[in-house]
């Protein structure tokens, strides 16, 4: 086919009302005056042949499945048993049968559509030159006179007043920052929330209880030698997300371990734990995971985020991994109806560090 | 009444003439059919990510129609029976309906996340194709610039859509991205009050990450993915050396009919293997997961696969506090806001960097091999080594778990690693690329190996060769290096008989030995 017609192709300019042009001429000629050369071309099958009744009955194939498989999707997204039942049921089938039916279908279409393209459609090879570079110094030079020509018309240099008032819509911009920037602004300070936690306001005299996450209150008995659970302030949602920073870890540690935790407590952990009852916040200090995977045989706690370890019976001591600071201890002891109880808030804010945190 | 009569053959071009009456498009309509695109397979990365993005458009807007980005305290009443009566929040709430109470509301969400999850890989993968052909170059520096921006894009976009469904990992993950912000010096506590509308988690966050999700930034990826097609469109896409290929010409196809048709296919089999991923391949069973409570978290917490480099570099960065004044940077800082600062700013400097350091400031349409640029390809390596013991380390308590290491082990594995690793993957990279190169010029200059050593009349060995071209004197032949394949492989005019065909049984005989041939003189040389 590429060399059909060759006593219009090599014309230098095509008569386009010429009886004997084909359409292909007039194609190719379009392409040439686009800069596109068509150099080769040729049907990949002889029309009619058997390898390109094949071909034609594979796209057929293809479009077919797909007609089936989505009639199969369509069947299967009305009547198939949806609705969640427990255990085995055929509902559980559902998502895995539409994807099938609907991934199948549209195999079908892109194969289909790639068969058509790449095995029926002719071989082609078109070469276009390309323009590009910078613009002809003429165009340069005419456009670049035209912005100039723009900036005098303006006149900002001939009239310095006008360039000093200019100035005077800075305003404008900040008008428009103010809005958004006001609006979400929320200074952290004041109140200091992220220096208090749930447990703000419990004193000596009057301490905060602990509680489970079901709100019942937690007795020493409940928690066994070398045992931890997880506490919070027994507050109005003292649970719930609302106080996202007073989850607490109350350990039982042995006695041993309470003797050595003792003997090297901070200064500012002085009288925090209760008999060997010691109660860490929950909230690491590194990026605020709870560190909750407690290795009770070595008495390390690890952050299963960045795998910070801290050490129970030395101050919760960071001891491997990314994070910097000490687990803050929350002071503890039993009230009279010997219920745990914290006798203060703790006394370094909870959490990860942040810039005003020394 | 006159009857019309009216000619449908003659329809279409006279209505395509009232077209052009209105709108002269004839001219600009044939120079887009017309349009020539280049053909390699590794052109169509690029495309993987862009209908990824078109099924995220697709999929999210159906699950933005049950979707309530609420913090708002409710009990759950769904047909998920193993979490009624659970507390939870609205979020969770209609994330659990999207899964068990909206007919298809499963597989449209596993869907979104499967083709969230393929869109950064193609992104990632596309990135690596570009740097390592040069694609970067003078004129595209502007469109690499582009895409590196849509990839921290898509980061972030992904990030703020896994953070909604308000389930334990999503609350996880949103708890440490406030503990990242934090850490910024002198306005961390002022940007997350400000963000979270207080303290973490406070009741806003949802609503904020929502619009951000579904409105913001997919209007500024759209915008973006367009201005990125549209520059490929107008300065035209590079292409491999080869014959008849030069730095001012396009060799390949029309776009119309067969380029958009293949596109068109391609599209179709993107969108299949998404649909058959979202249907048979579970993803984010946030009902397993069960919703974000502060206290709670479990071991083998794992983000998204592109967001875990993050999470490793998080997990091995030392304990360093710096601390003065009453001031601190805590350590978070460094992997989490300096690293990916290093990260956006250094690659989008680069192809300027690479202009400079190789004193190249010509405009190249030309791609270039990966061992014709022995230096770059060094720097992908050791790019690639960074990023992966980044991501390794990202799994490393995974790893430390089912292939029975100490953690800390993994971890100081990876702090050594992360420094030795890339430049020896530098070292070798370019040795490799170097050899290749080497042996692409000894088969231009020798030949082709063809495994047969023949035995000259001296005694000595040699290894017979085809030559590409007709050689001189001393067999050798002047072929000029293009930096395009070289055949590696005797042709069917070999020593040899073609290889038979067939995959798993020949499709064709293998002709039987002739048995009037005589065997070839110089080979069975020891015939004497």
């Amino acid at each position: 086919m590429s060399d059909t017609n060759t006593q219009v192709r090599d014309a230098a300019g095509v008569d386009l009302d010429n009886p004997n042009l084909t359409r292909f001429d007039i194609v190719r000629e379009g392409a040439r005056r686009d800069g596109v050369e068509i150099v080769h071309y040729e049907p990949q099958y002889a029309p009619g042949s058997k390898g390109e009744k094949r071909m034609t009955r594979i796209v057929a194939f293809f479009f077919l499945l797909t007609g089936i498989m989505s009639t199969l999707f369509v069947i299967a997204f009305i009547w198939w048993p949806w609705e969640y039942e427990l255990g085995p049921h055929a509902s559980k089938y559902y998502t895995p049968v539409l994807g099938l039916t609907l991934g199948l279908a549209l195999v079908g279409v892109g194969l289909g559509i790639l068969t058509w393209g790449k095995k029926l459609l002719p071989h082609e090879i078109a070469i276009q030159e390309r323009h590009d570079g910078p613009s002809s110094p003429e165009e340069q030079k005419l456009t670049g006179s035209t912005l100039q020509f723009i900036g005098a018309e303006m006149g900002l240099g001939r009239r310095p007043i006008l360039k000093w008032s200019l100035l005077g819509l800075a305003p404008l911009g900040l008008a428009a920052a103010a809005v958004p920037i006001g609006a979400l602004i929320k200074d952290p300070h004041h109140p200091d929330i992220l220096f208090k936690t749930g447990f703000a306001g419990a004193t000596r005299a009057n301490p905060i209880r602990l509680m489970h996450d079901d709100g019942t209150l937690v007795r020493p008995e409940e928690v066994s030698t070398g045992g931890q659970i997880t506490v919070f302030p027994n507050i109005p949602g003292g649970a719930s997300n609302h106080y996202a920073d007073s989850p607490t870890l109350l350990i039982h540690l042995r006695e041993e371990d309470a003797a050595l935790l003792n003997g090297r407590l901070y200064s500012i952990n002085q009288n925090s734990p209760w008999s060997s009852f010691v109660a860490y916040s929950k909230i690491c200090t590194h990026a605020g995971c709870p560190a909750s995977l407690y290795e009770q045989q070595t008495n390390r706690l690890l952050c299963p985020c960045h795998q910070s370890q801290f050490l129970i019976t030395d101050n919760a001591r960071p001891i491997f991994g990314p994070a910097t600071r000490s687990l803050p201890m929350l002071p503890i002891s039993v009230d009279k109806e010997g219920y745990l109880v914290a006798v203060g808030d703790y006394k370094v804010p909870v959490g990860p560090a942040f810039w005003e945190k020394d | 009444m006159k009857r019309r009569k009216v000619d449908l053959k003659a329809l279409p071009g006279k209505t395509a003439q009232e077209v052009d009456t209105r709108l002269p498009v004839a001219t600009p309509l044939r120079g887009i059919l017309n349009k020539v695109f280049p053909d390699h397979w590794s052109f169509l990365l690029g495309e993987i990510a862009l209908f990824s993005f078109i099924i995220l458009l697709l999929t999210g807007t159906f699950l933005a129609l049950f979707f309530e980005p609420s913090l708002q305290e409710v009990h759950y009443n769904g047909s998920y029976l193993p979490l009624q009566g659970v507390q939870m929040s609205r979020a969770y709430e209609t994330a659990l309906d999207l899964s068990f109470d909206v007919r298809g509301g499963l597989i449209m969400r596993q869907m979104h996340h499967w083709a969230a999850l393929l869109f950064m890989a193609a992104i990632v993968v596309h990135m690596f194709r570009i740097f390592m052909t040069g694609a970067f170059r003078k004129p595209r520096e502007i469109n690499w610039i582009i895409g590196l921006s849509m990839f921290w894009l898509g980061f972030t976009e992904g990030f703020a859509g896994y953070s909604l469904p308000d389930d334990a990992l999503s609350g996880t993950g949103l708890r440490i991205a406030s503990a990242i912000m934090l850490s910024i010096p002198v306005i961390g506590s002022w940007v997350t009050t400000s963000l979270f509308g207080g303290e973490f988690p406070g009741e806003i966050i949802l609503s904020r990450l929502y619009i951000l999700h579904v409105f913001l930034l997919p209007l500024i990826l759209l915008a973006l993915v367009s201005i990125h097609v549209g520059l490929v469109f107008v300065q035209k896409h590079t292409q491999w050396p080869g014959p008849g290929r030069t730095n001012k010409n396009v060799v390949g196809e029309r776009m119309f009919p067969r380029y958009a048709i293949k596109q068109g296919g391609f599209f179709m089999l993107v969108f299949a293997v998404i649909a058959l991923m979202g249907g048979l391949f579970q993803i984010n069973p946030i009902w397993l997961f069960g919703p974000y409570e502060a206290a709670v978290v479990s071991a083998g917490s794992q983000p998204d696969w592109y967001v875990m480099f993050l999470d490793g570099s998080t997990r091995l960065m030392p304990a360093w506090d710096i601390r003065f004044l009453g001031y601190n940077i805590p350590p978070l800082f460094w992997p989490t806001v300096v690293l990916p600062g290093i990260l956006t700013v250094l690659p989008m400097a680069y192809p300027w960097i690479e202009a400079r350091w190789k004193k190249d400031k010509a405009s190249h349409n030309l791609l270039q091999r990966p061992r014709d640029v022995p230096d770059r390809t060094g720097l992908a390596a050791m790019a690639l080594a960074f990023y992966l013991v980044l991501t390794i380390s990202g799994g490393n308590d995974i790893f430390a778990d089912k292939f029975h290491i100490s953690l800390n082990a993994m971890t100081w594995a990876g702090r050594i690693g992360l420094l030795i690793l890339p430049p020896l993957a530098y070292y070798f990279a370019r040795r490799l690329a170097l050899g290749l190169q080497q042996h692409d010029r000894e088969v231009l200059a020798h030949g082709v190996e063809t495994g047969i050593i023949k035995r000259l009349p001296d005694g000595r060995f040699v290894e017979v060769h085809q030559p590409l071209a007709a050689p001189d004197e001393h067999g050798h032949t002047d072929l000029p290096y293009v930096g395009w394949t070289v055949p590696k492989k005797m042709n069917r005019l070999g020593a040899l008989g073609p290889a038979v065909r067939g995959f798993f049984r020949p499709i064709e005989q293998p002709a039987p030995p002739q048995q009037e041939e005589q065997p070839r003189e110089e080979i069975t040389s020891g015939k004497s």
